[in-house]
């Protein structure tokens, strides 16, 4: 067997700070690829609050933070299409052109089916399980068949399509707090279409959306588990 | 959504009659255009949707070229062009030639334009009635509403709405049959067109080679608006114009499919100069009415030029997630959903209604879904920022400015982080800009940091290997 790249975690603020669990499932899945796995020590954020919230300069400082902490890696893996979007689109624009690294940086699901070029990891996951298309993912990333291909793979986990998944979660970084009212009532309706799917969880590429979800299920007391998709493929 | 805003948001989140109205008609138009673009029905569509974005960038670039051409054209066809570089100027145009003609009475068909300058009320009064005979725009003018959508003004009305607006204003029995309701409608406006002295109508595209106005519709009533009266005055924007009949074709394609899901309207009407000697109907005089109202400040700017470039299909506001939630009439202009949030602070200034291009998640479902291809999200990123700096040299927006500022500072020394992190979950940076917490708590329940962090985690791995 050919030794394989090194592959560097990027968990992103909200994964090392709130939901760390998808972290360490993201590195039990790529070391049983086998995967030689590191871990930058000096990353933090990727700089998108900011940048969504009007401070470009901000954001830039924190970018530059990114480049430096990564740049000497290989393999940039991200659990999140968000964080992964913005360096590989929004670092663009603004630092006016791509940074050198952005071909480097992958989305956790799209380095398991484009560069390991696995469906099944060999995942055991017993429940019925719909996929919540993340915006940022699906629409800037274009990431919709893969973590459908990698979830189908998985045995004992029956896959099934909410109606619509590709509707937004209502999360929206700050938008969450600056209106809350309008992402809560987005966050209920997609509820809604994941209770009408009859699924026990909802799986996501992204914690961001969620921890929105969750706050909403918690809410309402509902019998909906979230799992990011690292922990449902690293799940035995 | 600040002041009262925020409250008419709640009202309307709060109002499961409305909601249900909005998300039914907007899920049926979503549904319908999905159908009228599928592979199999239109397997160039993804090409044709680049071509326009093309073909309105090229217009829109070279727009002062088309304007002379256009020009040209309309009045070789016997019409006449009007520049008016606001609403005033509209109303001062159309008041004296109704004054010089004797003109009492205007119908007028579809026009989101018209909506824009207020036309109707200014117009009434000088003692000029002007009749709406769009079917939903005839409902809001009699309920004294302005347009909820673009494509769909009274979007937000059920039947039963209608019957009270019908009985209360016309004084007919309440009628909650829709067919009826449309008979009671076409009753009174058939009079008005036979009555009209002025038909005025909005235009979908100007056609520059041809000089001639391009009208879509469904009801006929733009049709009858144009050629019942003597005089015809189309009233349009600058950036209507599309630089040849055989582009058009582009167009009709997109827009149909992309409002309703039709291939094609029911009426598409060519309209090029009054009546000429031996054809038996048309207007004997024929104006077009080409508005700025603030466009050609657009213009300057490269990047946000695109704006210009919709062609009012509505599709953005019928895949809007936030649209979908807060409805029309919550946006502070006539244009709504994405569209109005990147068109409206370029209209009228940043800070008059700084939260508008906040007041989305960026999710992208409106780029993906436009037919000329603008780059919404990324315009409503530009226009964030420009809110922020302007706010600046105001020397307003500081605490937020300022928690931006030691979050960066904050995400630049990772030990400091780290203890933050420790002490207070990560956001603890932001906390003091508008006790976003609260604001969270008060729909859903607050996620707790972890025990934790992956740093830690990886840190004590690596220290046990």
């Amino acid at each position: 067997m050919s030794v394989k790249a090194r592959v560097s975690l990027f968990v992103t603020c909200i994964v090392d700070q709130v939901f760390p669990q998808v972290g360490i499932a993201m590195t039990q899945v790529l070391e049983r690829l086998g995967y030689p796995v590191d871990f930058p020590p000096s990353q933090t954020c990727c700089g998108q609050p900011a940048f969504n919230s009007g401070y470009p300069e901000e954001a830039r400082t924190v970018a530059r933070h990114f480049l430096e902490a990564f740049r000497d890696a290989e393999y940039i893996v991200v659990p999140s299409g968000s964080c992964t979007s913005m360096i590989t689109h929004h670092y663009a624009d603004i630092f006016g052109k791509e940074p050198e690294l952005a071909p480097r940086v992958w989305e956790f699901s799209r380095f398991l089916t484009d560069v390991a070029g696995v469906d099944d990891v060999g995942a055991r996951f017993d429940g019925v399980v719909t996929y919540h298309d993340s915006c940022h993912a699906l629409r800037e990333l274009r990431i919709k068949d893969g973590p459908r291909r990698l979830l189908a793979k998985v045995q004992g986990l029956t896959l099934r399509e909410m109606d619509p998944a590709e509707e937004c979660c209502g999360f929206g970084g700050t938008f969450s707090v600056k209106f809350p009212e309008v992402s809560g009532g987005m966050a209920r309706t997609k509820i809604d279409s994941i209770l009408k799917s009859q699924a026990g969880t909802v799986v996501s590429i992204d914690s961001s959306c969620l921890m929105q979800l969750q706050g909403v299920i918690d809410r309402a007391k509902l019998p909906i588990r979230t799992m990011h998709l690292a922990e449902v493929l690293a799940a035995r | 959504m600040t002041g009262a805003q925020s409250e008419t948001v709640k009202q309307t989140l709060g109002d499961p009659r409305l909601q249900l109205a909005i998300y039914s008609a907007t899920n049926r138009l979503m549904t319908h255009r999905a159908g009228a673009v599928q592979q199999d029905r239109l397997p160039d569509y993804q090409e044709l949707r680049t071509h326009a974005n093309l073909l309105k960038k090229h217009t829109i670039d070279h727009l002062d070229y088309y304007l002379e051409q256009f020009e040209k054209n309309v009045v070789a066809h016997g019409g006449k062009v009007v520049y008016c570089s606001d609403s005033q100027e509209v109303a001062d145009f159309v008041l004296s030639l109704a004054k010089e003609r004797g003109a009492r009475l205007i119908v007028k068909s579809k026009s989101m334009t018209t909506e824009e300058i207020h036309f109707n009320e200014r117009l009434e009064k000088h003692q000029l009635e002007a009749v709406e005979t769009d079917l939903g725009e005839y409902i809001l003018q009699l309920a004294e509403q302005r347009p909820y959508h673009i494509v769909a003004p009274a979007l937000h009305l059920t039947r039963y709405d209608v019957a009270e607006i019908f009985s209360k204003k016309l004084g007919v029995e309440k009628e909650v049959v829709i067919e009826k309701q449309t008979m009671i409608a076409r009753a009174t406006l058939r009079e008005k067109f036979l009555a009209a002295d002025i038909g005025v109508t909005g235009a979908n595209f100007l056609m520059a080679d041809s000089g001639a106005v391009v009208v879509v519709e469904n009801e006929g009533n733009a049709r009858l608006s144009s050629s019942a009266p003597k005089i015809h005055i189309a009233v349009a924007g600058i950036e209507k114009l599309i630089p040849r009949a055989q582009d058009l074709g582009v167009f009709l394609n997109l827009l149909g499919r992309s409002a309703t899901g039709q291939p094609l309207t029911v009426y598409t009407s060519f309209l090029s100069g009054p009546r000429r000697g031996g054809e038996v109907d048309g207007p004997d005089e024929f104006y077009v009415v080409l508005l700025d109202n603030g466009r050609t400040k657009l213009l300057a700017d490269p990047e946000k030029r695109q704006s210009l470039y919709c062609i009012r299909c509505g599709a953005c506001l019928n895949h809007c997630p936030v649209y979908r939630k807060i409805g029309g009439h919550n946006y502070p202009w006539i244009y709504s959903g994405p569209i109005g949030a990147i068109i409206t602070p370029q209209f009228h200034g940043v800070l008059k209604d700084p939260w508008l291009p906040f007041a989305s998640s960026l999710c992208g479902a409106c780029a993906e879904v436009c037919p000329v291809k603008i780059e919404i999200p990324k315009l409503l990123l530009t226009l964030r920022q420009e809110v922020t700096a302007a706010k600046q040299r105001q020397g307003a927006g500081g605490m937020e400015r300022m928690a931006f500022r030691i979050w960066a500072w904050l995400m630049t020394h990772p030990r400091i982080y780290l203890m933050v992190g420790k002490i207070g979950g990560p956001f603890v940076g932001l906390l003091p800009k508008v006790g976003p917490l609260g604001k969270w708590a008060s729909q859903r329940e607050v996620p707790k940091p972890a025990k934790t962090s992956f740093h830690a985690w990886w840190k004590q791995r690596e220290a046990s290997k």
